[in-house]
């Protein structure tokens, strides 16, 4: 399956490089866009020492360490949520009918290497925000903990975003409210963050696993919504419940893609 | 005697491509529905960023925590509308393919008849992408909501001269394809421009130093924080359009000369 997914996604990359100066190009425009959040980051802290109790480099860490799930994921799954044009466009069957999963086929459907750029952008943050902030190095282990689990937690997102197009076919903006928002979210402290929508994506959605409650943990810090202890490690199992969700809904839309037949 | 005739056929003929722009974009109501929803959902967010900065520093920028939280969804409606994040128009496609050859040899001004079709685009889209935040906005934080009926005027003047002033830029973004092959560079300096120095992403007036200068002396201030301001009270009402219109002439006007441009070169490559 890994070397399917490579094999494929090599072939697009080749036939982009076929454009060595639009290539090179895209990558440094990716780099540009991503790094206007960042921008936001510091234009906010021009104007205060500390964001709903966090520092500049506490957010930039959260920031960061959430960028890096995203923008791998947004690199490898995110053409998932094209499956609304593939549909409409009735390109979906074709899919359907080779010997490879249409998962795969759909995430690395016109792969863009180019966001390799926003991938670098996010770890020189996280670099950064790691090299500033006097962190406990015991707590570090759980860095790359986060990351991973950010990434599982992005493309379960993704793939639920991709099956909840088969039934939204006219409105494909709305699952990008679920993806894309979630990084959105994921970018600043909770607590910035009303006591019930903190909630709904603690326990319903489980984005605070993307980096709020494992940073908490590795930057030492209590939760100011007071929950215990132990949710700092609940992240691992929280993501694959998610997984597996977004797996079945995703079987559920293709077992019930009706084509259309043209 | 004949450009009396003339006159009186041309605002008709741009009145029914308003009217066909605003029909054009109605046919797509569930995609509209979907923006706005979209557009609700990072309101929420974006208002939440504020209102942890406004509660450490209260009356920044001469807002306070509402005024703040009602800049953010008054903005997010403002996406659909102005098309903030690019596009909108079918030029750059017409001048791939071709078919701007035939736009240009029709007896109305490529870029008058563009303004109209989006005009017509941004009144609907107004209508079905600009409440739903703001209503969304209202009811979980509460926003300003203007009484006074001249600040309202004001406001939806100002809103007016914006959307000119996006089309204006959009416009000049779209005909670049005549002399680039690969639009997408452009496409992406003017969505960092437009997204950041209009305001959309965080207010203009908490720029540091030179750099907030800098920003509310450019173009797109007179998109997004401009008409904000008006509809917040906030800024001089005819000094403020004066600046607005400054700009929607100035872009217009490059527009113009673009037009031209691009005339000459479609019959030196049609020949």
């Amino acid at each position: 399956m890994v070397r399917t997914y490579f094999l494929l996604a090599w072939t697009w990359t080749r036939a982009a490089a076929a454009y060595p100066a639009s290539f090179w190009l895209m990558t440094v425009f990716g780099v540009i866009i991503a790094a206007l959040d960042v921008a936001v980051i510091l234009v906010v802290f021009a104007n205060t020492t500390s964001l709903a109790g966090f520092s500049r480099d506490e957010v930039l860490f959260l920031y960061g360490a959430a960028s890096v799930s995203f923008t791998v994921c947004d690199m490898f799954v995110s053409n998932l949520d094209r499956v609304s044009q593939h549909i409409k466009a009735g390109t979906l069957d074709t899919f359907l009918i080779r010997p490879v999963s249409a998962w795969l086929q759909l995430a690395t459907d016109r792969f863009n290497g180019t966001r390799v750029g926003r991938v670098l952008q996010a770890g020189a943050v996280l670099g950064y925000a790691l090299a500033v902030l006097d962190l406990d190095w015991r707590r570090a282990w759980m860095i790359p903990v986060m990351v991973v689990t950010g990434m599982v937690i992005f493309t379960a997102l993704w793939t639920l975003a991709g099956a909840l197009q088969f039934a939204l076919t006219d409105a494909p903006e709305v699952s990008s409210s679920f993806t894309y928002g979630s990084q959105q979210l994921s970018q600043y402290p909770f607590s910035i963050y009303g006591r019930d929508l903190v909630g709904g994506v603690t326990y319903v959605v489980p984005l605070a696993f993307i980096n709020w409650q494992p940073g908490l943990y590795v930057l030492g810090r209590d939760d100011p919504f007071g929950t215990p202890e132990f949710m700092r490690f609940m992240g691992p199992a929280a993501a694959l419940v998610l997984a597996l969700l977004a797996a079945l809904a995703w079987r559920q839309g293709i077992r019930h893609y009706r084509s259309t037949g043209s | 005697m004949s450009s009396h005739i003339r006159r009186c056929k041309t605002i008709p003929l741009y009145a029914r491509l308003v009217r066909y722009g605003f029909r054009k974009h109605a046919t797509y109501v569930w995609a509209a529905l979907a923006g706005a929803f979209t557009n609700s959902v990072f309101g929420v967010l974006r208002a939440y960023i504020l209102i942890a900065l406004w509660q450490t520093r209260p009356g920044l920028a001469g807002y306070d925590v509402t005024d703040a939280v009602t800049y953010c969804f008054v903005t997010q409606a403002f996406i659909g509308p102005m098309q903030l994040f690019g596009g909108g128009l079918g030029i750059p496609e017409r001048i791939r393919s071709g078919d701007i050859a035939l736009d240009l040899i029709r007896p109305a001004s490529l870029q008058l008849s563009s303004l109209a079709e989006d005009l017509g685009r941004a009144a609907y889209l107004f209508l079905v992408r600009g409440f739903p935040p703001m209503l969304l906005g209202a009811a979980m934080f509460g926003i300003v909501v203007p009484t006074d009926p001249g600040r309202w005027a004001a406001f939806l003047a100002g809103f007016a001269i914006a959307v000119v002033v996006s089309f204006g830029w959009r416009y000049l973004v779209a005909l670049s394809v005549c002399w680039l092959v690969d639009d997408r560079g452009v496409a992406v300096l003017s969505l960092v421009l437009t997204t950041f120095f209009s305001g959309l992403m965080v207010p203009l007036h908490i720029f540091p130093g030179w750099l907030g200068d800098l920003a509310a002396a450019l173009p797109w201030a007179a998109m997004v924080q401009l008409p904000t301001d008006l509809y917040l009270g906030k800024a001089p009402v005819l000094e403020t359009l004066a600046f607005q219109a400054f700009w929607a002439v100035v872009l217009l006007a490059l527009g113009a000369l673009g037009t031209r441009a691009i005339r000459h070169k479609v019959v030196i490559q049609g020949g």
